[in-house]
């Protein structure tokens, strides 16, 4: 029949031109070669999910039922100091990892340990404004406004409890195994987790809280 | 109406309680013969010692062939269960004329509708479309495994957890009377206060983790694992409709998950985000929903668009008409599937601009369509077309799927949608696509890769059988809804007073009886080709003159897939090695870097279903400890460093041995 | 409205007038009616003007496919049959490596993309000529609307499970009977009490949804007398199914007498009449109601006839303010169990409640009507400033004008259709024209 065959691949041939079938050593996919890919696509899947949850804020944060507004409601002053321990845990996180590459397992830890700090002193203070909102009567359930606010936050904050947790474990697999290529690769998802979790709260803090306070 | 719905909930047992079980025979005996049936399984199971076995090789696997095909399986016994709510719908609405309230009550009739929708598109499409792709990809881009091989198992068991939380609404409490998009104000708590939607909502969470993961795992493994040569223009066909719906499932479960936590917080907090007062919106909800939901649909075809070409050009002998064209179809439809959501909803009132704006989008999505099913005609234009099952079976979807697509651009038109929308006309448009298109598609892939997966072929005598009872039954089923459709009636009827529409329901019955034939006939192919296997073997592990790389290997495929990577020079791969005199290397092997098996899938899979179980019967306690006990489990899980091991080369050299003898006898038989 | 010749040459108008003509049309029907002869498929042979061009473009756009998909059929079964492996004819013509054709692959593409720019180009114009919302310029083919067309108002309420249509004009209410003169045009204003559903008389035009707070509008016309079946076309729980009504069309002296039979039987409908019908049943027989109490209808879209809630326009006009503030955040009160229709409550909840009124039932109706009026005002100035709103509905005639020049300089936005998708819309509580 016709000859007219597919070109070969000028990267794969022998000496005399003929395609190679079999590369000259195996390809090597090393355990985790696809784990920054695949750790990427998670965050983007969990990045539409805050999408999304902005969206419905956009769509029903105007509903009041007739009650409170966000001006009434929030406390720039708080949110300002939340929203610095948030940023100071990233630069504190980026310090750990300059330690990581460096090799120093104590420093990483302290970096990490400080860390671990600002992001609880972040949950401590979402917990309070939480706290005061609820006793205010300003529940989840009181208007759409308040249940959009409620979840959108809300959601931030437990991803931020889970980093914690997952910072946690990390520093004592580092601790046990030191900065092993499988401890230095877990710090670097939980690393870009961690960014991710900021970027989405300066979302949060510029729509929900500065944003607020001018409806 | 109020009283009944007040319940009691205890801190042990939360609202579970003895009312629970449903007081109906039709349950009371499905029931038993469940027990039964189960309780001789197991029995079986436990004399022949396959505990051991089953665990070991199948639970815990990590191998990505294995999860396919437990992937297949799982969709095939659910489909069991989605054909008999079929049944049922159709008997009830064939007699329910003349003030007849047929055999079924609303709250019955109400729960099968939905049941029916929501196990044939996540537990029966979605498995099965799963399993395929877990199992081709790899094969065809000439890896090992996938990219995250525990993942895979991981997301497997959640899969079937979703699944077995669907089937135990039918035997404990009721599932959702809402429809299989549950749509509020209905599903919300004020008109659906009992656990039907709680079960619907958690069985839909516990399987959309997993199939989000195996969406990321499959994209990872496409971009990172191909053979070497193999540019993102010289995948195979099918390898580019997955990827597709891979990232369609990446860029919309998302959503779906966040929509139906939305819907929970209004059920179990009180929270407004879709009640009608306090300033909640459905509307918003049907939006949300939809902006999973079309994409869905194409996360549902496209792999079978693959596995249609794969299917032309084999037995045609020839290569793919237009593959570049191919992709960049496959591609438009994966971008133009978020831009025309609300045509589910024309009738809602958006006004006329954006009506149309979504109508024109819609028709757009059928030219790179259009364009598909050209491709494959004219792949078989001066072909020699073997007509093997899967290619009576694609031939069949063409013309099925053209009526399918014609009428899916009638309803994309506003107007005309305001006159077909939620009719019996939309019911028969989109079963003449799922089942002319994504059903016939998925039969086409089981009897092509059955030889590979197995080593033997599927009885051609009895496909045949279910081939045209599926095919005829299809229609006599199908085209009375059109008929119906056209005379004003809608969907999710229970009861009728037009005598005139009963003959139509009649016949409709009877296609779905021709169909029933269908799968019996099918499950006997299935039967009677283990039983002939030895008659059936396919020894050359290419047993189609195929063409894609995964018929390079032995059927069923050793572990490791390949002993030595492929280079990659053309997409046709196998075809072009073939053609070129390819020779199969026979020494200097390497051992074999492969992923462990792990039992923690399992593990964590049962516990969500738990802790969905607790959440749904409000058993606080039970909830909070399977949900500690997930943390706990996941993070042990990474205290475990080893993940790999060496299949040493003695036995690669063993396994490559076996095979070029028995490929030297069948070169001797001739 | 009737064709004129004055029509502007839009690229759209050929294909319009092809679809209205009257050539066409007959022509158009007769393969499917012949195949479906036998059975009464309403959709295909309505008795009103709306439903007949939704079923003209129907038909249109079915023949427009048809052009490519039946070659397609054919090519299929053609080609599997000439190339099969067993047809020694063809296996000179065997080319395993032929696989590409730039001009075959312009073909294509070209075909379908072609089919679907012309039918783009008719829905465009058939979605904005047949939006619900817009008011009818004729009322049959040949026969436009004219001042002397006073459109029936009818308001529908979907309620748990069966349908409640109120006639200001003549001050009635039915319950699953729904009547109206031939060749007037109809005005439908329709909502639901709880969940939604969908209105929908096949014989007279396309279905919209109903929805609790929300007005949704259907203008329709009936051309012929008779009986014809309506009912939900969205399933909405337990009584769905039995969610029927009878729909008559009747000359205008059958109206007068319907309406005066309707007087003559039955209760008023006031608020505590409306909140016992609201209650879940099915099944329920056609009820007369002899009177009503003004502005239920309204208080049903705004979701306050039970006394003392808080209307949404209301709650809509203080939220767009920006709230209350904080000592509003306990202005509810509980939600007496078994007094309405909800079913169940959120077990983490904080209890059903309801915003109360901030002022006396008649200080809030007053209220909500200004509100809504000043709205209206404003949304007309803003949408002519609106330049989008200005391109919607491009090339079209605007209702009630002979020619493709609208009367006066500026059509109104409503008129041409752009609702935008709003949320929770309170509705606009003065009835237009």
């Amino acid at each position: 029949m016709s000859a007219v065959q597919a070109p070969i691949n000028p990267d794969y041939v022998d000496a005399e031109g003929k395609p190679l079938w079999h590369p000259v050593s195996e390809p090597h996919h090393p355990e985790g070669s696809s784990t920054m890919l695949g750790f990427w696509m998670y965050l983007m899947s969990d990045c539409l999910i805050f999408a999304m949850l902005f969206a419905v804020y956009a769509v029903i944060g105007g509903n009041y039922a007739g009650a409170v507004g966000p001006h009434h409601l929030f406390d720039l002053n708080l949110i300002a100091v939340n929203t610095a321990m948030l940023l100071f845990s990233s630069i504190t996180y980026g310090f750990a990892m300059l330690a990581m590459m460096k090799g120093k397992i104590t420093q990483t830890l302290v970096w990490l340990g400080v860390t671990g700090l600002f992001g609880l002193a972040f949950l401590g203070i979402e917990l309070y404004e939480f706290n005061h909102l609820i006793h205010l009567g300003a529940t989840p359930q009181r208007s759409g406004f308040l249940s959009a606010f409620f979840l959108l936050v809300g959601t931030h904050g437990l991803h931020v409890t889970f980093g914690i947790i997952w910072l946690v474990t990390l520093m004592v697999q580092v601790k046990m195994k030191g900065l092993i290529p499988a401890n230095k690769r877990r710090l670097m998802c939980l690393s870009m987790f961690w960014h991710f979790l900021d970027v989405i709260w300066i979302g949060v803090f510029t729509f929900v809280y500065l944003m607020g306070m001018l409806r | 109406m109020a009283s009944e719905t007040i319940v009691e909930t205890s801190p042990l047992l939360g609202r579970l309680s003895w009312a629970a079980i449903p007081a109906d025979p039709i349950v009371h005996v499905t029931f038993a013969v469940v027990v039964v049936g189960g309780l001789g399984m197991l029995a079986l199971l436990t004399k022949y010692k396959l505990w051991g076995y089953l665990w070991k090789e199948w639970f815990t696997t990590v191998d990505h062939k294995k999860i396919g095909i437990m992937y297949m399986i799982l969709g095939l016994v659910m489909f069991l269960r989605g054909f008999a709510d079929a049944v049922m719908m159709r008997i009830q609405q064939a007699m329910a004329f003349g003030g007849s309230e047929g055999y079924l009550n609303a709250h019955h009739y109400d729960q099968i509708f939905t049941a029916h929708g929501v196990i044939m598109i996540f537990f029966v499409a979605m498995p099965m479309i799963t399993g395929l792709m877990n199992y081709l990809v790899p094969l065809q881009i000439g890896a090992r495994d996938v990219s995250f091989p525990f993942l895979n198992n991981f997301s497997f068991w959640m899969t079937t957890g979703g699944a077995i939380m669907v089937m135990a609404s039918l035997f404990v409490g009721e599932f959702a009377r809402t429809g299989w998009l549950a749509y509020p104000p209905l599903s919300g708590i004020a008109y659906s206060p009992g656990v039907g939607v709680d079960y619907y909502i958690w069985a839909l969470q516990v399987a959309g983790v997993g199939t989000t993961l195996s969406g990321i795992n499959l994209i990872a493994t496409i971009v990172k694992m191909r053979a070497p040569g193999m540019g993102m223009m010289k995948m195979p066909v099918f390898t580019w409709t997955s990827l597709c719906a891979n990232v369609l499932i990446v860029a919309s479960f998302p959503i779906l998950t966040a929509t139906l936590v939305l819907l929970s917080a209004d059920r179990y907090v009180g929270t407004n985000f879709f009640t009608n007062d306090f300033g909640g919106n459905p509307m918003m909800y049907v939006n949300l929903i939809w902006i999973w939901g079309h994409p869905e649909v194409y996360i549902l075809i496209l792999p079978l668009f693959g596995v249609f070409s794969e299917v032309a050009s084999t037995f045609s002998g020839k290569r793919l008409f237009g593959y570049t064209s191919m992709v960049y179809a496959t591609v438009c439809i994966t971008i133009l599937s978020y831009l025309v959501w609300l045509h589910h909803f024309f009738t809602m009132g958006s006004g006329a601009s954006v009506n149309s704006f979504f109508g024109i989008t819609t028709m757009i999505i059928s030219i790179p369509t259009g364009a598909k099913i050209f491709n494959w005609l004219f792949t078989m234009y001066r072909g020699r077309i073997k007509f093997e099952l899967p290619m009576m079976w694609l031939i069949a979807f063409m013309l099925t799927f053209v009526i399918g697509g014609m009428t899916g651009v009638m309803l994309a038109v506003p107007p005309a949608d305001f006159v077909l929308h939620n009719s019996l006309f939309l019911i028969a448009h989109f079963h003449n696509v799922i089942i002319g298109g994504v059903l016939f598609g998925l039969f086409a892939a089981i009897n092509y890769w059955w030889p590979k997966a197995f080593g033997f072929k599927l009885d051609k005598k009895w496909g045949l059988v279910s081939f045209w009872c599926w095919v005829v039954g299809f229609w006599v089923a199908f085209a009375p809804l059109y008929v119906l459709g056209f005379m004003g009636v809608t969907r999710r009827m229970r009861v009728f007073d037009d005598p005139s529409y009963q003959i139509w329901f009649i016949i409709a019955a009877i296609g779905v009886a021709i169909i029933a034939c269908g799968i019996f006939a099918m499950l006997v192919q299935f039967a009677i080709s283990i039983i002939n296997r030895d008659k059936l073997r396919d020894v050359s592990g290419d047993p189609w003159n195929g063409r894609t790389l995964e018929w390079a290997t032995s059927s069923p495929p050793p572990a490791y897939n390949f002993a030595k990577t492929p280079v990659i020079h053309d997409s046709d791969s196998w075809a072009d090695m073939k053609s070129r005199g390819y020779v199969r290397p026979t020494k200097g092997f390497d051992a074999i870097h492969m992923p462990s098996n792990t039992g923690t899938g399992v593990i964590l899979s049962a516990l969500s279903m738990v802790c969905g179980l607790a959440l749904i019967w409000y058993i606080w306690w039970l909830a909070a400890a399977s949900f500690l006990a997930i943390i706990v489990v996941a993070i042990a899980h990474t205290f475990n460093y080893r993940r790999d091991y060496y299949i040493p080369v003695e036995e690669v050299e063993a396994t490559e041995e076996a095979r070029t003898v028995a490929l030297a006898q069948l070169q001797a038989k001739g | 409205m009737a064709m004129t010749e004055t029509l502007p040459a839009t690229p759209a108008n050929p294909v319009r007038r092809a679809l209205r003509s009257r050539l066409l049309r007959p022509l158009a029907l007769a393969p499917l009616m012949a195949a479906l002869s036998g059975c009464e498929a309403i959709v295909l042979a309505p008795a009103g003007d709306i439903a007949i061009q939704q079923r003209d473009l129907l038909v249109f756009s079915v023949l427009l496919m048809l052009l490519v998909i039946v070659p397609v059929m054919a090519l299929t079964v053609y080609f599997a049959w000439k190339y099969r492996a067993s047809n020694k004819q063809t296996e000179e013509e065997y080319s395993p490596d032929w696989d590409h054709s730039t001009h075959l692959e312009l073909v294509i593409w070209a075909v379908p993309l072609l089919i679907i720019i012309c039918l783009g180009a008719v829905t465009w114009t058939g979605t904005h000529l047949l939006d619900p919302y817009r008011p009818l310029d004729r009322i049959k083919d040949g026969e436009a609307v004219s001042e002397a067309h006073k459109p029936l108002q009818v308001e529908v309420v979907a309620l748990d499970w069966k349908w409640l249509f109120i006639y200001p004009e003549y001050g009635i209410a039915t319950v699953n009977e729904l009547a109206a003169p031939v060749d007037r045009p109809i005005r439908f204003h329709i909502t639901s009490s709880g969940v939604m559903n969908s209105f929908y008389v096949p014989a007279l035009a396309g279905q919209i949804y109903a929805m609790p707070g929300m007005e949704t509008k259907l203008h329709a016309v009936i051309n012929r007398p008779g009986e014809y079946t309506g009912f939900s076309a969205n399933y909405s729980g337990d009584g769905f199914s039995n969610m029927r009504f009878a729909f008559y069309g009747m000359d205008d002296e059958a109206f007068n007498q319907w309406v005066a039979k309707v007087r003559a039987g039955g209760s008023a409908l006031d608020r505590d009449a409306y909140l016992e019908l609201e209650r879940p049943s099915e099944k329920v027989p056609v009820i007369y109601y002899s009177g009503i109490e003004p502005q239920l209808f309204d208080a049903v879209v705004n979701m306050c006839v039970q006394p003392g809630k808080m209307c949404m326009g209301e709650m809509m006009d203080i939220d767009r303010k920006g709230g209350l503030g904080v000592d509003a955040i306990r202005n509810t009160l509980p939600l007496v169990y078994d007094k309405y229709h909800r079913r169940g409550i959120a077990v983490f909840g904080s209890g059903e409640s309801y915003v109360m009124q901030v002022c006396t039932p008649l200080e809030a109706e007053r209220a909500a009507v200004e509100a809504s009026m000043r709205r209206q005002a404003n949304a007309e100035v803003l949408d002519r400033a609106n330049p989008f709103n200005r391109l919607t509905g491009a090339a079209l005639a605007a209702p009630g004008t002979r020619s493709g020049v609208p009367q006066g300089s500026t059509v109104k936005a409503e008129q041409v259709g752009f609702q935008p998708l709003t949320v929770g819309a309170a509705r606009a509580s003065v009835s237009q024209s």
